[in-house]
């Protein structure tokens, strides 16, 4: 193996965010509490660099560090997104943490690490490599889930997060440990290499294949690994809730596309019948326990169950395709789904206020009245969560259908849409709640809500998103069909 | 073909701006804004009619652009004489929905007008669009503001039927997407309804998209056994919204039959035809049973609206230039005549804020123009010669004739039954003795009411004394739709002429002939 220091200008956004990252832990003890707005801009002001470097980067793809990175327009594509999500989530954190007087300038570093982590994860085209950044992420969002160390539901949602994070490592760890005894190697492209003369049925690829399944299940958040995911996102402040539900999903995709694309397309039968029923599994559970929530983050988490489950669905024709249609709807899908979820966490923590739990469905009655444009905000993110054109939200399904349709799977494509149909229900019911319901009393006198200028930056980039791409996708679809032309 | 000025698409943008629009001035202006949006659209859609060339069936005034590179998703629009009548009506509907909700709108004004717009722009949109894709978007847009316009605006029960309506559409439609999304990959990748309406598609797929498209279309009429979002979404709306959903929103159905399930899909269509005959004579019949039991004036218009859209649905499966033009024809019709019931209740219902026939009795004294106005509607609701419905019913039922007569005197049962509760209904709201507290919240129609209900009036007589104009601008282009039975249907007619030939001596191309 060797190493060329030119390989180092490849990986200069991770470098860049990293050692903004140290900055910011740094900087944090030393800095007086008035000057901590600086650690903000410091990590915007990295982000917008990355993001030219990486915009500059998409070209054919190029191998780091003897094939342990890949920069290609599929990783760029992945990076870009994650770029603007993180900047998301740092400005809907700087007035979110104040409101529950958490002031930790580390929430910055951590934030950064973990972006670092998931830049590692959708360009490594090693399987360690993957594991490493994998890791990286997990590990900070870990600390950033327990950050409420005065509330128990904080501490427990970072407690069960580490314990059932660590165990499907563990397993992913297994996956890779089985695949490198069967192949020789933890390369995706050696790891094809190998698998392409070897039937089917072998048992040892086949074992492997369903741990790594398993194992990007877990941070997929897919049926029945999804177990964690509610307790989670509910315990855990709800800007992270928000980074994890969209940053760490994507990077989760990334990776896991790659591996099982690059690295396992010889496998494509395997596993796209493991994946068929994972993402059955996924879109009745998803959507039918979201009906009973009370708790709006808990409805919201498993909303992005049930999402995975419908970005699943263009894995299983990705699956049975020979062209690449499938790949890019489930690109196109969660970059869609970050500008709606985002948004709807976003107007969840807006309502945040001291002493009232804004987490609660019923916590919304009568929005309308108080915030008109909060729950006009929130009303365009639930009709796009709900796939209603036209919002970007159609723009995904119409793809990933289209793409389930084209691989002969009509019938999944019905099952999938009766169940968006059902999750109109629930979606609804949060617009029901704010539109048609008569303020209480006690909210009547609930604290003025306020918008500040950071939050009013996000929901503006996450409705303009969900309405401009609802009405002229193209941009973003040719975007992620070159993105994945690359791919092999 | 192009025109210059893109005359379709500033009818669907005008009211969208307007939506926005609205919300920039004080609630009391908003009903300014929206009635002056609504008005010019109604003028930029009536030079339409006189510049529309009634000799051709093929689209006219049509726009294109690329929307979608991959797959080809078109911008697409364009008008035949099967949707120009029905722009029309909803241009002209709009603007007295807006004069109707002048003050029984109180609150959120703004938002209610909003609503109105999106609506108005989407539903002629619906009508408009020439690819599939942007047909499903305008279909699936306008769920949302009309939830809104029942689940805010309604009555008492507004939550249990605003989510209702929702979800009976929203389920019906999700099939509709996956058949467009099969077509696209069966009919040559293509989303151009123009080009899909050309193909022909294999028998066991076109079966499989006719039920997608049925599911989706009959949910919309509705059909018996899919009507019973109807009622609720109905009495529970106001009256603008229960306006709205039954003079254009039932009709996006029936004319998603014509427009594709006809065309695309003639040998289904020809197969499910003894189903959906069953299905329009029940619902002519049921409804009308229905509505003979209501003493809620709503809800009797509601099943009034069942029991009509029964004959729509009937002629349209004739396959017979009688059969679809009068299905078209009573389209329009019964957007007219029904709009106006329910603005004639939206009217009583401000002033004894009640809908039941019950408190609503003897208006002639008290409201003398009231109560023409409700018989003017109510007779041409029933058929009678000389008004719109006449015409329409008429021509359905012939073109039933020819293809069966025990279907025809079953649906003509309706048109009996129809009388009975419509006279029934006039009998005791107009004619009845009046409760004497009632008689001093009972003023006369005043002059906006009057500029509401007088338009619909002189539509009902024009068509029904002269309903040439419309018929000679349809009859090219459903005579396109029926040719796509031709080849098949060379046989068919020759039996059915036979059969008739026998049985009443004239065959239909005499009646063919006897057409305008």
């Amino acid at each position: 193996m060797t190493f060329a220091v030119g390989d180092l200008f490849l990986i200069l956004p991770e470098l860049l965010v990293i050692t903004a990252a140290c900055i910011v832990l740094v900087l944090d003890p030393v800095l007086r509490p008035s000057d901590k707005d600086g650690l903000v801009w410091l990590s915007l002001g990295t982000l917008a660099i990355c993001m030219g470097l990486t915009a500059s980067q998409i070209s054919a793809p190029v191998e780091a560090f003897s094939g342990l990175v890949v920069i290609d327009p599929y990783g760029a594509f992945w990076k870009l997104l994650l770029y603007f999500v993180t900047g998301l989530t740092i400005l809907l954190s700087h007035s979110y943490l104040k409101e529950e007087r958490l002031y930790f300038g580390e929430y910055y570093g951590f934030v950064l690490l973990a972006l670092a982590g998931m830049m590692v994860m959708v360009s490594a085209a090693d399987l360690l490599t993957i594991y490493l950044g994998t890791e990286l992420m997990s590990l900070s969002l870990y600390v950033m889930a327990g950050l409420k160390r005065s509330e128990p539901r904080s501490l427990e949602a970072s407690a069960k997060y580490f314990v059932l994070g660590a165990f499907s490592s563990g397993i992913l760890l297994y996956g890779i440990s089985l695949l490198y005894g069967a192949t020789g190697s933890t390369r995706l492209p050696a790891i094809a290499a190998a698998i392409s003369g070897r039937s089917l049925d072998d048992p040892l690829l086949l074992f492997a294949t369903i741990l790594l399944a398993v194992g990007f299940g877990f941070k997929l958040a897919v049926v029945p690994f999804h177990m964690w995911t509610p307790d989670v996102y509910e315990g855990a402040p709800t800007s992270v809730t928000a980074f994890m539900a969209v940053a760490s999903k994507a990077a989760s995709f990334g990776a896991f596309l790659r591996v099982f694309i690059e690295g396992l397309g010889g496998l494509k039968a395997n596993w796209s019948a493991i994946f068929l029923l994972l993402c059955l599994a996924t879109l009745v559970l998803g959507n039918v326990v979201a009906l009973v929530q009370t708790n709006i983050k808990r409805m919201l988490a498993y909303s992005s169950i049930a999402h995975a489950g419908y970005a699943l669905i263009g894995v299983v024709a990705a699956g049975r395709l020979a062209n690449s249609s499938g790949i890019a709807s489930v690109l196109l899908y969660l970059a869609l789904y970050t500008f709606m979820t985002f948004g709807a966490f976003a107007i969840v923590a807006m309502l945040r206020k001291d002493g009232i739990e804004g987490n609660e469905i019923e916590d919304f009655t009568g929005l309308s009245k108080r915030h008109p444009v909060a729950a006009l905000l929130m009303l365009i993110f639930m009709v796009s969560l709900a796939g209603i054109p036209p919002t970007a939200g159609f723009i995904g399904k119409f793809y990933v259908f289209m793409s389930a349709v084209e691989a002969g799977m009509t019938w999944l494509a019905v099952i999938a849409l009766i169940f968006a149909a059902v999750s109109a229900y629930y979606y609804l019911r949060l617009v029901m709640v704010m539109y048609m319901r008569e303020p209480s009393d006690v909210t009547d006198s609930a604290p003025q809500l306020v918008m500040s200028p950071a939050l009013s930056i996000v929901l503006a980039c996450a409705v303009a998103g969900v309405v401009i791409f609802g009405l002229y996708p193209n941009p973003l679809v040719q975007l992620a069909m070159q993105a994945v032309l690359t791919l092999k | 073909m192009t025109h210059s000025f893109p005359w379709l698409t500033a009818l669907i943008v005008l009211p969208l701006i307007g939506a926005a629009a609205v919300f920039f001035v004080k609630d009391t202006s908003a009903r300014l804004v929206a009635l002056a949006v609504a008005v010019t659209d109604l003028l930029i859609s009536l030079p339409l009619w006189w510049l529309f060339d009634a000799s051709s069936g093929n689209m006219q005034f049509m726009e294109s652009a690329l929307w979608i590179s991959s797959p080809p998703i078109h911008y697409r629009l364009g008008l035949d004489g099967i949707s120009l009548p029905l722009v029309l009506m909803t241009t002209v509907l709009m603007p007295l929905c807006i004069l109707i909700s002048w003050h029984s709108i109180e609150s959120r004004v703004q938002s209610f007008m909003a609503m109105l717009l999106i609506m108005e722009g989407a539903m002629i949109g619906v009508f408009l669009a020439l690819d599939f894709v942007l047909f499903y978007i305008f279909w699936e847009a306008m769920l949302i503001p009309m939830y809104l316009l029942i689940g805010v605006w309604g009555g008492p029960n507004r939550l249990y039927a605003a989510i209702k309506f929702f979800l009976y559409t929203l389920a019906g439609s999700v099939l509709l997407l996956v058949a467009i999304l099969v077509l696209y990959f069966q009919g040559g990748h293509t989303f151009d309804i123009l080009q899909l309406s050309q193909g022909s598609y294999s028998k066991p797929l076109q079966f499989w998209l006719f039920l997608a498209f049925f599911a989706a279309f009959a949910v919309k009429v509705p059909m018996f056994p899919f009507h019973t979002w109807l009622p609720d979404a109905h009495v529970e709306a106001p009256t603008a919204g229960s306006v709205i959903l039954a003079s254009i929103l039932l009709k996006m159905g029936t004319y998603g039959f014509v427009r594709f399930s006809l065309p695309m899909l003639p040998d289904a269509s020809q197969a499910f035809t003894p189903l959906m005959v069953v299905l329009s004579i029940i619902a002519i019949i049921y409804g009308a049973y229905m509505a003979l039991a209501q003493a809620d004036l709503k809800k009797l218009i509601a099943y009034s609206s069942v029991s009509h859209m029964g004959f729509v649905t009937l002629g349209l499966f004739m396959f017979n230039i009688q059969g679809i033009e009068g299905a078209v024809m009573q389209m329009v019709n019964h957007g007219i005549t029904t709009g106006g019931l329910f603005l004639c209740v939206g009217v009583i219902y401000e002033r004894t804020h009640s809908r039941q026939i019950a408190d609503n009795i003897g208006l002639t004294k008290p409201m003398p123009r009231y109560a023409t106005f409700l018989v003017i509607f109510a007779l041409s609701s029933l058929g009678l010669p000389g008004t719109n419905s006449f015409v329409g019913e008429f021509m359905v039922l012939i073109g039933t004739f020819l293809w069966s007569k025990v279907a025809t005197a079953f649906a003509s049962l309706g048109i009996i039954l129809a009388a009975a509760y419509l006279l029934w209904m006039v009998q005791r709201v107009a004619f009845g003795v009046p409760a004497p507290h009632m008689l001093p919240k009972l003023r006369d129609v005043n002059l906006r009411e009057m500029v509401a209900l007088v338009p619909l009036v002189l539509l009902i007589f024009m068509i029904g004394l002269f309903p040439n104009p419309i018929l000679t601008r349809m009859h090219p282009s459903v005579e396109k739709v029926i040719g796509r039975f031709l080849p098949p249907a060379v046989e068919q007619v020759s039996t059915v002429s036979q059969g008739l030939h026998n049985d009443a001596g004239f065959t239909s191309t005499e009646a063919e002939a006897k057409q305008p």
